[in-house]
């Protein structure tokens, strides 16, 4: 169990006067609102547990409100849980000192805020030290490495300026070096890009992409964008008021919605470009030909596309040697075409 | 240290709950407020003159001898009294370190006949010190008004001044910055401490001059005091204000590299904070001067006493001068202060001109200063300021114009003067003061709750009783007239020039610096031009107050007005709304919020100035607390007069800050607005 980068078992978060006697308490099962009627305290995470594995990039989804901000500040205690237990890096973060906690901090995890929280007073290379300085590192070595970490994220030439002379795409990459600065085990990124035009997240993404490929740390990921979850996660944690609706892999949560909330969530999704044959192959027929191309399981539906259409067998899927069952061209096509039906 | 941050705010609408309940609909406060004052009237009609509690000038009651006992018992146990043994202690340390600052810089330093540094090595100093801290440009202002202190002979009384200021605005940053700091980081001391703040803002400076007096003696000790008092709240204020804008999360995201808390106040509150804490260090040391020069009540030196002489004669011609060199001195104190916040602003971000350049010119100058202390340490007549006549000419000069002007167009001014006074400052005086006391007690009271609810009534109850019982129903009606009257006036000019200059940013761009430089200038000084042109009358010390509170309600408005947002006034032209439309439905109701808070600033800002007017011919409470400095057996009477003005500025602060709150549509900014006072600075 203990090779989880990160483990949280039945976090609890709920805002009010005398919010601890309600976990175990019948009114624990109440709805938000309800709750909020009858005891004017407001749920913000219930009952909350899930394990991020090393090297995984593990994204929260939610609309606002949903508390996937308090979530992700509770794992370095930005906000303090009201109960449960947060296991990161052999210790229980709820119950650390605050010395263990500013260690944490320090070495253990960096995070990248929504509005970056830059310190406006501060050069772009002053701004990545931040964290070596609180630390104590001598202004020499910070720098250094301070400038090998502007250069990683492509921000050279920009060490002298400050920061509301970037733009915020810019402001935002030196809000990443800042937190890689660090050399963090784990990233925690707040809905990093949500306050940047299109273009410039694309960039992001891709950057954030880039970076995990790199230097292969485990990251959280907060959004409330579904194209987001789907493009950068490993797996999708769903959080509606507070509640785990699910968590699964991307394809898992596009081909089975667990209700009608993911449903409603997942149904513009270009479905070709997330599923993989898994969702889409079936049993071979009686009497099928077994002679076309095979793929791996994990295969986009997309991309399967052109060689089912080049072929004139069906598709093997295959896991490894063993066939797990077979698609072909019109089953490809009912994925797409549906898609463009709805 | 953890950092929590508090909950969200709550969805103003759950999804799937019930729609609001309808609001009741209001009837607007004024209809209400209009019968009210039909009813008071007509009650008045029949009674007026009954039981009016007048009381003559120099007559006392009972009461008011009896307060002047307890003040003499007090002095006489002052030797055994702990608490005037403690405060004695502490204005004996202010005494010597005046005296001393006085014996380095102006008075002869025993058993030299002169100061330790003469005027050339004081001027020299100044002046470097305003290039050190900005540029050569205030350097030469900082000189040039240096010179004209002497030259117009009132040099040692300048001196005094800036050093009565020196000194409290160092207490002021030593006491106000941690203070600050606390109330900027922690909530609950912010509750415990704003209230003070608020009390300490409302009450007129001219007031805790008399209880000063009995604890901290008279002279350079209760000058200090005093002004220190005064200074201080802007100061914490500010700070505390700055900190707490701090964006929260830079905070956060800095808090989550693992910062201590010190690390986070030094490397990420202070900082961030330093620009708007410089702006509340610029304010108190204007505060301060200002108190500084008003303590020449209390015997305070500096050039506060001049100018006092000369409005107790009524004499314009003496007063003026050391008036101009007040100003002089708050001009200089304000862009001094200013340029150098902007220099470090430039020199933080890497701006600030060549190094070299300016290193060599503060060596020169460094060594320039230190000549310029010895020559004046060496030869007598660079150590007392030559005698000039300019500054007696200047004095009889000015006479002669005032002479001149009262003779050519006294009618006018009598004729503006009488008119304002006979149809508008003596008719609701009747109606105030005319009225028994029980009448108007009960028509405030009515009033209050229409404008400003439950507990503004409370509030007015409580005042009203305490001035009832203080024995001067009569004059605290007068007062409170003048006031009222003074902030209608405050307001028609605060609404058309804030208005006008809203729309026009040339108007805007044209007309703030004056309004500005009009905040800098001690209230005092007011008095003198006023005086000039109508004479010792209660219509002086209105007019006195009306130049004094227009700037800070007029900007208030002005910024009021412009925070409207743009998308709702283009919205509002989308319909096809005429200017003056625009003007009543949409930017007034939206900037109603700037407007009670213009009123408030006004009705303080008035009031503090009617009672300095007491000087002038106001007559009423100011005459009273005036009266008690002069006759030591009239004491008393002055202390019951002092705390009627506080009793009535807290009265109107809280019915206008009451109604500001009941108003749904402007939310915090408001009273967040109450909190941080007087904006200066170019437009938005």
């Amino acid at each position: 169990m203990s090779e989880q980068a990160l483990q949280v078992n039945n976090l609890w978060k709920i805002f009010g006067k005398g919010a601890d006697k309600i976990i175990g308490s019948p009114d624990a099962d109440l709805s938000r609102a309800d709750l909020k009627e009858k005891t004017g305290c407001v749920v913000g995470i219930k009952d909350v547990s899930f394990d991020v594995a090393p090297g995984e990039v593990f994204v929260v989804m939610g609309l606002s409100g949903s508390g996937k901000s308090t979530l992700i500040r509770m794992l370095t205690r930005l906000i303090d849980p009201t109960a449960g237990e947060i296991m990161m890096g052999g210790r229980d973060v709820v119950k650390a000192s605050d010395s263990e906690l500013r260690d944490l901090r320090r070495t253990h995890t960096s995070m990248v805020f929504q509005h970056f929280g830059l310190l406006p007073h501060r050069q772009v290379i002053d701004n990545v030290a931040y964290g070596l300085e609180v630390r104590g590192v001598g202004k020499k070595e910070r720098r250094d490495k301070a400038m090998e970490i502007v250069e990683l994220v492509g921000l050279k030439g920009y060490d002298k300026s400050y920061p509301d002379q970037l733009s915020g795409g810019m402001q935002q990459r030196v809000g990443l070096a800042r937190a890689l600065a660090n050399d963090p085990e784990m990233l925690l990124f707040d809905e990093p890009f949500s306050a940047l035009d299109p273009l410039i997240r694309r960039d992001m993404q891709n950057e954030v992409i880039r970076l995990h490929r790199e230097l292969g740390k485990t990251m959280v990921f907060i959004t409330h964008d579904l194209a987001e979850a789907l493009k950068l996660g490993d797996r999708i944690l769903i959080l509606r008021d507070g509640e785990i609706i699910q968590v699964g892999t991307p394809d898992e949560v596009v081909a089975q919605p667990a209700d009608d909330y993911v449903k409603d969530f997942v149904s513009e999704v270009p479905k070709a470009h997330v599923l993989t044959l898994k969702w889409v192959m079936r049993d071979p027929r009686p009497g099928e030909s077994l002679e076309g191309p095979s793929l791996p399981v994990d295969t986009i539906v997309r991309q399967a596309a052109r060689t089912a259409i080049a072929s004139d067998h069906p598709i093997r899927v295959m896991d490894g040697d063993t066939m797990l069952g077979v698609v072909d061209e019109e089953d490809i096509m009912r994925v797409v075409v549906a898609e463009e039906e709805s | 240290m953890t950092a929590t941050l508090s909950p969200p705010a709550p969805k103003p609408v759950e999804p799937g709950a019930a729609p609001p309940a309808e609001e009741r609909t209001s009837v607007s406060r004024w209809i209400p407020a209009v019968v009210v004052l039909a009813l008071w009237i007509v009650v008045w009609v029949f009674t007026r003159g009954d039981d009016t509690l007048a009381l003559p000038g120099t007559s006392r009651t009972d009461l008011h001898d009896r307060l002047t006992e307890f003040q003499n018992d007090l002095l006489a146990g002052r030797s055994t009294n702990p608490l005037m043994q403690f405060t004695n202690s502490i204005a004996d340390a202010l005494r010597s370190a005046v005296e001393w600052l006085q014996r380095m810089i102006v008075l002869p330093n025993f058993p030299r006949p002169v100061p330790e540094v003469g005027w050339l090595g004081v001027v020299a100093i100044a002046t470097y010190v305003g290039l050190v801290v900005a540029n050569w440009r205030i350097a030469l202002l900082v000189a040039g008004s240096f010179l004209s202190f002497g030259v117009f002979g009132f040099w040692q009384d300048s001196l005094d001044l800036l050093i009565i200021t020196g000194i409290s605005v160092l207490l002021a940053v030593v006491i106000g910055i941690p203070l600050g700091v606390m109330i900027g980081t922690s909530q609950r001391a912010n509750q415990v401490v704003t209230p003070f703040l608020d009390f300490m803002q409302t009450m007129p400076t001219f007031v805790y001059l008399l209880p000063i007096v009995l604890f901290f003696g008279i002279g350079p000790s209760a000058a200090v005091v005093s002004t220190l008092i005064y200074a201080l709240p802007p100061l914490i204020r500010i700070a505390g204000f700055g900190i707490r804008e701090v964006s929260a999360t830079t905070v956060e995201a800095t808090d989550s590299a693992g910062q201590t808390y010190w690390q986070r106040l030094r490397k990420v509150q202070l900082p961030m904070a330093r620009k708007t804490i410089i702006v509340g260090l610029n304010q108190t040391t204007l505060a301060a001067l200002s108190m500084a020069t008003l303590a020449a009540f209390v015997n305070g030196p500096g050039l506060g006493k001049p100018v006092l002489a000369g409005l107790r004669i009524n004499d314009v011609g003496t007063a003026f001068v050391p008036g101009a060199l007040i100003v002089v001195m708050a001009v200089m104190l304000d862009r001094t202060t200013t340029a150098a916040s902007e220099r470090a602003e430039k020199v933080a971000r890497g701006g600030g001109g060549d190094v070299r350049v300016r290193r060599g010119l503060l060596i020169g100058g460094g060594i320039a200063t230190v000549v310029a202390v010895y020559l004046s340490r060496t030869y007598v007549s660079l150590a007392e300021f030559p005698t000039y006549s300019v500054g007696d000419s200047a004095a009889s000069a000015v006479s002669d114009a005032v002479d001149w002007f009262t003779s050519t167009f006294g009618g006018a001014t009598e004729w503006v003067k009488d008119l304002i006074t006979n149809q508008f400052l003596n008719r609701t005086q009747a109606l105030l003061a005319d009225s028994p006391w029980w009448l108007a007690f009960v028509a405030i009271t009515v009033l209050a709750y229409v404008f400003g609810g439950v507990r503004a009534t409370i509030s007015t109850i409580v005042c009203l009783a305490g001035i009832w019982y203080f024995d001067l129903w009569h004059d605290a009606m007068i007062t409170l007239n003048m006031t009222l009257v003074a902030t209608v006036l405050v307001m028609i000019l605060a609404l058309v020039f804030g208005v006008w200059m809203a729309r026009d940013r040339r108007v805007d761009l044209g007309i703030r610096p004056l309004l500005d430089a009009g905040q800098t200038i001690p209230p005092f000084v007011y008095l003198i031009p006023v005086l000039a042109l109508f004479g010792p009358s209660r219509f002086t010390a209105i007019t006195a107050g009306i130049v004094y509170a227009a700037p800070a309600a007029i900007k208030l408005v002005a910024d009021g007005v412009k925070a409207v947002s743009p998308t709702t006034i283009e919205a509002g032209r989308s319909t096809g709304q005429t200017t003056w439309q625009e003007i009543t439905k949409v930017q007034l109701p939206m900037a109603k919020g700037s407007i009670v808070l213009a009123t408030n600033q006004g009705l303080l800002y008035v009031l503090a100035m009617t009672v300095i007017g007491g000087l002038v011919g106001a007559g009423a409470l100011g005459y009273d607390v005036v009266y008690g400095f002069a006759r030591s057996e009239a004491w008393g009477k002055g202390l019951a007069a002092g705390i009627t003005i506080v009793l009535l500025g807290v009265m109107l602060d809280r019915i206008t800050r009451a109604a500001a709150d009941m108003r749904r549509d402007d939310g915090p900014g408001s009273r967040r607005a109450f909190n941080v006072r007087l904006p200066i600075g170019p437009p938005r």
